[in-house]
C-alpha cells in the first residue's frame, strides 16, 4: 500500500501543488480503516433518517433554486426544477442533501486540515498544464452532472448508498461507472500518469 | 427502540438539517481521510495503481449493508421505511456510463470534489462549477428527454426481490464478492508497483 503515502508527495514533486508544503501531510489512512468509518456514518444515517448519502442531489436543489430566482416561470414549467422549488411554501434550499453537504465540506476540511493536507493547489499528473487540467476537470464536472440527473443520484447516492441497500438499479449504476471510467481511462492517460 | 427514528417522529424537519449536518461531516471526514479529496489518488484506481477507490466504497458499502440486514433482523430497524430510489434500468446505465467517464476526465464524483474544494484544490471548485452546468443543461433538455428519463421503470425493487434469493444469501454472496475483490486489488497493485520498479531501474 505504498501508492497510499506517496500520492501526495508526488503530486508536489510532479508540480501538482503550487505552494510549498509548511509542515509535512500525514499519510493516508488505510482504505479498510476509512472504509469502515464511512459504513458507520452511512449506517447511521439509515438508522436515524431512514436515508442515505447524498451529493449531487444537493447540487439539483442549488440550480434550482437558481433557475427559480433568475426565471420563475420558466423553472415552474419545467417539471425537473419544479420538483425541487416544490409548492413555493418552503426554501428549496432548506433540504436534508443541502445541509448534509455542507457537512461533508467542514468534515472535509477538518480531516484535511488535522493531517496538514489542506492547501490551495492544483490536483495533476507531472505532463499536463494547469490550464488543461482546469479544462478537463470542467468538462468532466459537466459529463458528470448530465449523468448523474439521469441516474438519479451519483456515487454517494446511488452506488454506495444503493449498494448498501441492494438496490438493484444502484448496483448496475456502479457496474456501469467503473466500466465507463476504465473504457475512457487510457484517453485521458496524459493528465494523470 | 424504533428505527429509523426520523420516521417514527422522533424529531422534526428542523433537527433532521441539524442531524444531516453531523452526519455529512463524518462522510467528509472519512472521505478525506482515506485521500479520496485527491484527483491523483481517485483517478489511481482507473489506472490499476491504487485502489482505494474501490476498496473504500465496498467497505464501507458491506459494513453499512452487514448493519442494515441485522438491525432488520433484529426488530430494531424496519427495513421498508427506509427510501430505497426506485429503478429505471436504461437511464441508470447511460447515467452510470456517463458518470464514469465524467470521473476520470474532471478527476472526482460529486462528493469527492466536495472533500477536494475543502481542501484546497482548485481543480476541484472548477469540477463542482462543471457539475453545476451539466446539471443545468439537463434541467433545460428535461423536456426534451423526459421519455428517456423514465423509460424501463421497473419500481422500487432489490437484489434479493428480482432474483428470488433470501437476503441472507445476497448479503453474504456480497461479502465474498468484496473480499475476492480486495485480494484481487491488492494483487494487482503489487504487480504494478513491481512493474514501476522495474522500469524505473
Amino acid at each position: 500500500m505504498s501508492a497510499d503515502t506517496t500520492t501526495m508527495t508526488a503530486g508536489a514533486a510532479g508540480g501538482g501543488s503550487r505552494t510549498t508544503p509548511a509542515r509535512p501531510a500525514q499519510p493516508y489512512w488505510n482504505p479498510y480503516v476509512a472504509g469502515f468509518g464511512l459504513g458507520l456514518v452511512l449506517l447511521a444515517s439509515f438508522v436515524i433518517m431512514g436515508r442515505g448519502l447524498g451529493a449531487s442531489g444537493a447540487f439539483s436543489s442549488v440550480v434550482a433554486a437558481g433557475v427559480g430566482a433568475v426565471a420563475p416561470e420558466h423553472a415552474r414549467a419545467n417539471p425537473f426544477y419544479a420538483e425541487y422549488l416544490g409548492d413555493g411554501s418552503q426554501n428549496p434550499l432548506m433540504d436534508w442533501l443541502v445541509f448534509e453537504v455542507i457537512g461533508v465540506l467542514i468534515g472535509g476540511f477538518i480531516s484535511g486540515t488535522l493531517a496538514g493536507r489542506t492547501r490551495r493547489g492544483i490536483d495533476r499528473g507531472p505532463a499536463v498544464s494547469n490550464r488543461i487540467r482546469l479544462v478537463y476537470a470542467f468538462a468532466g464536472g459537466g459529463i458528470m452532472g448530465i449523468g448523474a440527473k439521469l441516474a438519479r443520484g451519483c456515487t454517494s447516492g446511488q452506488a454506495m448508498t444503493g449498494g448498501a441497500l441492494l438496490n438493484t438499479g444502484s448496483w448496475a449504476f456502479m457496474m456501469c461507472v467503473f466500466a465507463g471510467a476504465y473504457a475512457m481511462a487510457y484517453f485521458v492517460r496524459r493528465q494523470w500518469l | 427502540m424504533n428505527a429509523p427514528f426520523f420516521k417514527f417522529g422522533l424529531f422534526g424537519d428542523n433537527v433532521s438539517l441539524i442531524v444531516a449536518v453531523f452526519i455529512g461531516i463524518g462522510f467528509g471526514f472519512f472521505l478525506e481521510r482515506a485521500g479520496l479529496g485527491s484527483a491523483r489518488k481517485l483517478t489511481a484506481q482507473f489506472y490499476l495503481t491504487d485502489f482505494a477507490v474501490f476498496k473504500v466504497m465496498f467497505t464501507a458499502i458491506i459494513t453499512a449493508m452487514i448493519g442494515l440486514f441485522y438491525l432488520g433482523w433484529m426488530g430494531i430497524l424496519d427495513l421498508s421505511l427506509v427510501y430505497l430510489t426506485p429503478t429505471f434500468m436504461l437511464p441508470q446505465v447511460v447515467g452510470g456510463l456517463l458518470l464514469g467517464v465524467g470521473f476520470v476526465v474532471g478527476g472526482y464524483c460529486p462528493g469527492t470534489a466536495c472533500v477536494g474544494l475543502a481542501t484546497g484544490k482548485i481543480d476541484a471548485l472548477v469540477n463542482l462549477l462543471g457539475i453545476f452546468a451539466g446539471i443545468l443543461f439537463f434541467g433545460e433538455i428535461f423536456p426534451l428527454i423526459s421519455d428517456f428519463y423514465t423509460a424501463t421503470p421497473m419500481g422500487q425493487v432489490t437484489l434479493p426481490q428480482i432474483m428470488n434469493i433470501p437476503y441472507g444469501v445476497v448479503v453474504f454472496a456480497a461479502i465474498l464478492m468484496a473480499v475476492g475483490g480486495f485480494a484481487g486489488a491488492t494483487w494487482v497493485e503489487k504487480m504494478m508497483a513491481k512493474r514501476k520498479e522495474v522500469q524505473a531501474s
